[in-house]
């Protein structure tokens, strides 16, 4: 599937293009997004040896298996192929949790720790896994309780009433995931009918 | 009340945690410099792994979005999007959400400074803004990380959760702002 969305975004941008007779905007961009991509990357190299590292001593000290031991009753209705009590459980908690806090900074690595354990899960395949469709599914559609970044936009745009879109963004997200948890559960249970080689 | 104590538990929570995580670690006998160092160093790794994969969707991204071709696919939704309450000029924005964050953002912005945040379009672009991912990227980053190049269908469970953020922000919107 991402193949085809791959190959239909960059197509029909580059023929749409043409039409408007401004191909050479295509040029540009696709020099201009590599190189930022290369810059995002290693924007985030600090900020991810920083959290990388503390997440060390938290896994070395025991603390995301007592973190994973304390949420496995909520998280093995979710992840029923990763094994209660695998620090795996312990570092989605922790990634969820600052993604709810609007700590983005935080919950990226977290969540790269997290799917570093669900791939050694995973043998290393090159195919995501179900639990990883799952934590992503969450990942994408978690509810932010402080949607710190629009609240600022907001405020720079003189509102009246900067919080007074937390409680509708809180229940449309909350929509979406459950959407999306439901769909996610409905391609687990069709997959392992047999789809999956 | 309860977004002023959110607000302060977001603010403690970092500080707290490189408190926490490190004092922890020491009572637990931890070598807590040493740790940290190992794992930092994966931190670099991590981040170049990323970078072919962020490369690719940028690319393709950026090319779309330089084209025009929101544009098209606004104009041709629009009919059916006018019908469940959607103004047009929220439209690309939506057609964005799941693509880029920082366009997104932008957009946000530009339609706050026409409109002003306390116009249904305003708050409309705020709740879309404040809603969903940029489902796109989180994929990218997250599986580009440890290598997964098939996603199976994690796309689709993505974009429909950014569908549905989208219909019930309008829902909502026009609910409580109209």
């Amino acid at each position: 599937m991402l193949n085809i969305v791959w190959l239909l975004l960059l197509s029909s941008g580059i023929i749409i293009a043409a039409i408007n007779g401004n191909i050479e905007v295509v040029t540009e961009a696709a020099l201009g997004a590599a190189q930022s991509a290369v810059k995002v990357c290693f924007d985030l190299i600090g900020v991810m040896a920083l959290w990388l590292g503390i997440m060390k001593i938290a896994e070395q000290g025991g603390l995301i298996k007592s973190l994973a031991k304390l949420v496995r009753p909520i998280m093995i209705r979710f992840f029923p192929s990763v094994p209660s009590e695998h620090p795996a459980m312990g570092a989605i908690i922790l990634n969820i949790s600052a993604n709810m806090l609007g700590l983005g900074n935080a919950a990226t690595p977290m969540g790269m720790k997290a799917m570093q354990e669900l791939q050694v899960l995973n043998n290393n395949s090159e195919e995501a896994s179900e639990a990883m469709c799952t934590f992503l599914a969450l990942n994408t559609s978690c509810i932010t309780l402080i949607p710190a970044t629009i609240i600022g936009v907001r405020l720079s745009f003189g509102t009246a009433n900067p919080t007074e879109i937390v409680g509708p963004c809180i229940f449309a997200t909350g929509m979406a995931m459950t959407i999306a948890m439901s769909l996610d559960y409905w391609f687990r249970k069709k997959s392992r009918w047999g789809v999956k080689k | 009340m309860l977004f002023s104590a959110l607000t302060i538990i977001s603010k403690w929570a970092i500080p707290l945690l490189l408190l926490f995580i490190p004092l922890y670690g020491f009572f637990k006998k931890v070598p807590v410099y040493e740790s940290f160092v190992a794992g930092a160093e994966e931190g670099f790794s991590t981040a170049v792994k990323i970078i072919p994969f962020l490369v690719g969707m940028m690319i393709a991204i950026s090319v779309f979005r330089a084209s025009g071709a929101m544009e098209y696919i606004a104009l041709l939704l629009n009919p059916l999007t006018a019908k469940i309450g959607a103004p047009a000029e929220i439209l690309p924005l939506a057609l964005m959400r799941p693509l880029s964050g920082s366009a997104v953002l932008g957009m946000a912005s530009e339609l706050m400074r026409i409109y002003g945040p306390d116009s249904f379009i305003g708050r409309l672009a705020s709740v879309m803004q404040g809603t969903t991912d940029t489902t796109f990227f989180v994929l990218t980053i997250y599986f580009g990380s440890v290598g997964i190049k098939k996603y199976r269908y994690a796309v689709f469970t993505g974009l429909s959760a950014d569908v549905t953020g989208f219909i019930a922000s309008l829902y909502i919107c026009n609910l409580l702002f109209r």
